[in-house]
């Protein structure tokens, strides 16, 4: 059933990491991320792959799932390494025909593709044990100041929140449109790529109105249970911070020290 | 005063073309008095467009009359400062479950309406604690509303409302999208929360069977108030509902066709109960 379908990808299950407030998780991402810029020594990747190992350890969520947002970057992976790999500049290890590998460029290269794997894994450790809803919630509270250079900041999380609550209904919706139109004799299935576009009109215009008309329910809905807005709104769940999320910034701010020593 | 009170309401949507000039005028309230005292099951009963629903709109102060006034609580409807402070005392539960749900768990969707007026967190937690177990929902309060029956959605919906503490609930075709054990779930529910917490229930339905139970039923047709009253006098009138494309429950038609060829059964029966009582009376005279 498409209503069964998990958003993001979300790995439920208890652990330290699970527990962390998603603001902790959202700063430490973004840590993690610059520090992978900032080393250049093997004694500082090597610290990034351990911080990695240990993150993944105490996140309890199985390695292969990890590994599934790697399949997103190959190609990308893989580009990255041929090019640094046969366009940098230096000594010359091997020549086939006109290209030539430099042994800068296999160090180059080496460092981008595990530069690039320590980051899809790092930031996936973040999507795979926060729930959409909650790092919502870290977003809004972490952006809260730019709201006072006019950021709607609340209502940006608002529209994310809304959006991550209709995405199932409106896939079901599709769904069942879709159905209606093949009893019908529409046909989704052969033709070339133009062809197949247009077959989709009579699918997207039922479906585009439909979401306004949900939409227009919903705003209605909201202004009679009083939504004003995000002033004067209070939180039924809000963000608190507790020992192990000051404790989890303590061990990023260590890391990252850590990480300009080793340069 | 009583809870709400409405004098010679009116109202009017205006249909405009491209440019703007008026196309049409649609009267869908017109002349419309009511009386709700505070504490009563009150059935508004009409077919599709006889305005009942934009009714409804005006005691939540979604809509603004065109003309007479609308008090909730002794508050006037048409003066914007008392908008939220109506929101509060009248609330509203729509037709679709789907689309008046916005949290993605249960006890999230239900906190909405207190985050929304600023109760406390730790009130919150009990409100909603409260107001789930009123319609039997707790268990499922970590649930995701995507996964529940449309019944079920429509009590999440319904505890959202009495979250807020009001102190009058109105609920506008409640089970028109729910087959029908959802409605008899839903139904419960409302009278529960109508006998128990004495709050002011105005159900808008098409479903006469929902009706029965009510202390006070207004009939609309075309924007105007046609019949008032209790079930009773209201469905002894069967012709004349009828006439008004509206259905009488079963049982009420069936003693009054059996009235109608002779029986001497009185004329508005509500329940099966009542019919069987009344039918072994009659059986027992002829002996």
């Amino acid at each position: 059933m498409l209503r069964d379908i998990t958003l993001g990808q979300y790995y439920q299950t208890e652990s330290v990491i699970h527990r962390l407030d998603p603001r902790v998780k959202l700063v430490a991402t973004i840590a993690y991320i610059l520090s992978l810029f900032l080393v250049q020594s093997v004694w500082g990747y090597v610290a990034a792959g351990v911080f990695l190992a240990v993150m993944i350890w105490l996140s309890h969520v199985p390695f292969k799932f990890m590994i599934k947002g790697m399949k997103a970057i190959l190609i990308l992976l893989l580009l990255t390494v041929v090019f640094n790999l046969f366009l940098t500049p230096g000594e010359i290890l091997i020549t086939i025909w006109k290209l030539k590998i430099t042994k800068e460029g296999v160090k180059v290269a080496v460092m981008m593709a595990i530069r690039l794997t320590f980051l899809i894994v790092g930031s996936s450790i973040m999507t795979l044990t926060t729930t959409p809803n909650n790092l919502t919630d870290g977003m809004e509270k972490l952006m809260k100041p730019l709201s006072r250079i006019r950021v709607p900041v609340h209502e940006i999380a608002m529209m994310m929140s809304i959006a991550l609550r209709f995405i199932p209904i409106l896939l079901e919706e599709t769904d069942k449109i879709m159905k209606a139109q093949i009893a019908r004799g529409a046909d989704f299935e052969s033709g070339n790529i133009i062809k197949k576009a247009k077959a989709l009109i009579p699918l997207l215009v039922p479906l585009f109105i439909s979401a306004f008309r949900r939409a227009n329910d919903l705003a209605m809905a909201m202004e009679a249970r009083c939504y004003q807005g995000g002033d004067n709104r209070t939180k039924m769940k809000p963000l608190v911070y507790k020992r192990a999320d000051w404790l989890a910034y303590g061990v990023m701010i260590v890391y990252l020290a850590g990480c300009v020593f080793l340069g | 005063m009583n809870i709400i009170k409405a004098i010679d309401l009116a109202f009017e949507y205006i249909r405009r073309d491209e440019e703007g000039n008026v196309e049409g005028i649609l009267r869908a309230v017109d002349g419309v008095n009511l009386d709700i005292e505070a504490g009563d099951f009150v059935a508004i009963l009409g077919h599709n467009g006889s305005g009942k629903s934009t009714l409804a709109k005006h005691l939540n102060a979604l809509l603004h009359p065109t003309e007479g006034t609308v008090w909730v609580d002794g508050k006037d409807t048409g003066e914007a400062s008392n908008v939220w402070n109506i929101r509060q005392t009248a609330g509203m539960v729509f037709q679709n479950p789907d689309n008046q749900i916005i949290g993605q768990v249960v006890e999230e969707d239900v906190g909405f309406g207190p985050e929304n007026l600023g109760v406390p967190t730790k009130e919150i937690w009990a409100r909603v604690e409260e107001s789930l177990k009123a319609v039997g929902m707790y268990k499922y309060r970590k649930r995701s509303p995507n996964k529940l029956s449309g019944g079920q959605k429509q009590r999440v919906s319904i505890a959202g409302v009495i979250a807020m503490h009001p102190r009058c609930i109105i609920l506008d075709e409640p089970t028109a999208m729910l087959d029908p054990d959802g409605r008899k779930e839903v139904i419960r529910a409302v009278r529960a929360l109508n006998q128990v917490e004495g709050i002011t229930v105005i159900l808008i339905t098409h479903y006469m069977e929902e009706v029965i139970h009510a202390d006070k039923v207004y009939v609309m047709d075309n924007g105007k108030v046609v019949m008032q009253g209790n079930p009773r006098t209201i469905f002894s009138q069967v012709e004349e509902l009828r006439r008004l494309r509206l259905d009488v429950p079963q049982v009420t038609e069936l003693a009054y066709e059996l009235q109608k060829s002779g029986l001497p059964l009185p004329s508005g029966i509500l329940t099966m109960d009542e019919l069987v009582e009344e039918l072994k009376r009659i059986k027992k005279a002829e002996r």
